[in-house]
């Protein structure tokens, strides 16, 4: 097997406030192949984004920090790049598209400015080139008469519009990896499947790998390869996405799931949201984060924190009962 | 853009106005009357002519709206502003030679102020916190606290005392000697600048914290982006459209510490015409300052405001 694309280990994540040190990412450790998709899944809070933010170091510094961890892409450990080293691959080897699209696109700058910019930095392209390079990214992400756009502002965009550009900003120097931390959160419904769909096109046909964040088990079984479910900090389940809708082995995963309809099985299946408070991270209990809202949990649970073990080929769950879940 | 333009000037005229409206009556309800100051001087006094007779050859025997509308009417219809009651010379001729002088001031000190005010504002946001944010911080809150006539007297009495040194006093025209005109200026200018420069740091330094705390910065990072280019390209320029605003405001600020640097440099602008007029009751000097006065201020609000559609794509003139 060679070498995956990205591999972080054991990231640790904190925040410093007023209450105390969080653990927002804490021992977290994943795969991405190149080419493949994975979906980061989680409730808001649960350490996904901090994640995402995490490998290309954007956490702000104060208050956060990176405490401990390895980020290895393509085999260097980009934690312990400088400055200028990190910087070289934001944008170019890895890109990012994040949640709001109208405040992530800078109201002051043309809309061809924005999608050229990376090709002028990292290609060191002059900008009249790197503009019809941005035109031609335009009509990549369907966004009609692309050249004549170049000029236009984000404001006279609408927000599908607008992350159709921040899609093409994100493809513009071809990166192994696009992170997208909740891409079509902010969309309206419609738009969200098209904006999905378009990204997961442009990934494949350019062979890019993509971290997916979510918090949405439709979007990720459509179209993610593998999937990480987070909660408090921690990977909770990692599995293959079929793997995963199959057989569910950890008691939070499966309350996602019955939380969510599905249109395949069973359509009369009641709707069961998940009782109780995502953790307050900066006050978890000792044993598992999930414990509290757990119907199952027991003693050993609140003393005692499971780890990640693999419970079938392939399959990663962090709960103590993970063989009776499966049964 | 033209049309919004045409409409603006338009608008000014009912402002104008009122403005001379003020300006006039006011002016005339200073206690003391020129009358009496004439009377009281001796050459006068010798001429015989009593109060009657000076008031009718002065044009103030006349019911006050009798006065101004031959004010106003001299004013748009032959662009006169009247003569002063002392020596008889026209307004506009004595507006005309010191409005440069006070115009060139203005415009160094501003200037002067905005190339302190921005980068330090911009420093001090980009290292929020540091030892350098403090000491930028507290030297603004200084130039706030400082009086701009305290500072002026400072540097023209200590120079002279330690070093026998003061800033020039005979003042040269810039069409005489450019240099020289300039070397005299600087002086006030730095002063004045510095005076306003505090404020606007502030505001600077505040905008971009708010900024820099944009998604779109994040997205500027996640490009890899230096930070020259994250500060100079994507933040400042959206930092920059309330401090413009503020520049405005300041405008009256501006001229009103003008007046004063005048005073104290002896700077033959329109502060020191002001002054010298106001207290020889000089009213058609004095309402001519006043007038061009505001309608300069009128003018760089407007000057503002087309400078928003530079900054911020979302503005559009209709």
């Amino acid at each position: 097997m060679t070498a995956p694309l990205l591999s972080v280990r054991n990231l640790s994540t904190r925040f410093r406030t007023e209450r105390g040190t969080v653990r927002a990412v804490d021992g977290v450790s994943f795969d991405v192949a190149a080419g493949e998709t994975l979906a980061i899944v989680g409730e808001s809070g649960s350490g996904k984004s901090v994640t995402a933010l995490s490998i290309l170091r954007l956490i702000p510094d104060p208050p956060g920090r990176i405490e401990e961890g390895e980020i290895l892409f393509e085999g260097r450990d980009l934690l312990k790049l400088d400055d200028a080293g990190i910087r070289a691959i934001r944008g170019d080897r890895i890109a990012m598209i994040f949640q709001e699209p109208m405040s992530s696109l800078n109201p002051a700058l043309t809309v061809g400015m924005q999608v050229g910019e990376p090709i002028n930095l990292h290609r060191r392209t002059v900008w009249a080139k790197a503009l019809d390079k941005a035109a031609e990214l335009l009509g990549k992400v369907r966004i009609p008469d692309g050249r004549s756009r170049l000029s236009s502002y984000p404001h006279q965009y609408s927000g599908g519009m607008r992350q159709r550009v921040m899609i093409a900003m994100a493809l513009a120097c071809q990166p192994q990896l696009i992170i997208a931390d909740e891409p079509t959160t902010a969309l309206d419904v419609t738009v969200q499947a098209q904006i999905l769909a378009l990204l997961k096109e442009l990934t494949r046909e350019a062979n890019s790998a993509m971290i997916l964040i979510t918090h949405d088990l439709g979007v990720v079984a459509r179209y993610a390869d593998r999937v990480v479910v987070m909660y408090g900090g921690r990977i909770v389940e990692t599995a293959p996405a079929r793997l995963l809708y199959k057989t569910p082995r950890h008691p939070y995963t499966r309350g996602l799931m019955a939380s969510v309809p599905r249109l395949d099985g069973d359509t009369d299946r009641p709707l069961v949201p998940i009782e109780g408070q995502p953790p307050d991270l900066a006050t978890l209990p000792p044993g598992c984060a999930f414990a509290p809202r757990c119907k199952d949990a027991t003693d050993r649970c609140r003393a005692e924190r499971p780890p990640l073990v693999e419970s079938a080929p392939n399959h990663f769950s962090a709960c103590f009962f993970h063989d009776r879940l499966a049964a | 853009m033209q049309a919004y333009i045409v409409r603006r000037v338009l608008a000014l005229i009912p402002t104008l106005f009122f403005a001379s409206l003020i300006v006039f009556v006011t002016v005339r309800m200073i206690p003391g009357d020129v009358i009496d100051l004439m009377l009281s001087q001796n050459d006068i006094a010798a001429s015989k002519m009593g109060r009657e007779q000076l008031e009718q050859a002065l044009g103030l025997d006349q019911p006050m709206w009798v006065q101004y509308g031959r004010w106003v009417g001299a004013i748009l219809f032959h662009g006169d502003f009247g003569r002063s009651l002392w020596q008889n010379t026209p307004v506009s001729e004595q507006l005309l030679q010191r409005l440069p002088v006070t115009f060139e001031l203005g415009l160094m000190a501003l200037i002067v102020g905005l190339s302190v005010a921005v980068p330090i504002g911009v420093y001090s946001a980009i290292r929020q916190d540091t030892p350098g944010d403090y000491v930028a911080r507290s030297f603004s809150i200084l130039m706030l606290a400082v009086p701009s006539f305290w500072l002026g007297t400072m540097v023209m009495v200590f120079p002279s005392i330690w070093w026998g040194w003061s800033p020039p006093i005979q003042f040269v025209p810039f069409s005489k000697d450019p240099w020289g005109n300039l070397g005299q200026m600087i002086i006030p200018s730095i002063i004045l600048g510095c005076a306003l420069s505090a404020i606007t740091m502030r505001l600077t330094r505040t905008m971009m914290l708010e900024v820099l705390r944009q998604d779109f910065i994040r997205t500027a990072w996640a490009k890899g982006l230096g930070e020259r280019l994250v500060v100079a390209r994507h933040a400042l320029r959206n930092a920059l459209i309330p401090v413009v605003t503020l520049i405005g405001l300041q405008a009256p600020l501006l001229i009103g510490g003008a007046v004063i640097m005048e005073q104290i440099f002896v700077i033959p602008g329109m502060g020191l015409l002001l002054l010298d007029a106001v207290s020889q009751r000089d009213y058609p000097i004095i309402t001519g300052v006043f007038l061009i006065v505001g309608v300069a201020v009128m003018f760089i609000n407007l000057i503002v405001d087309l400078s928003y559609g530079l900054l911020d794509p979302k503005v559009r003139y209709r």
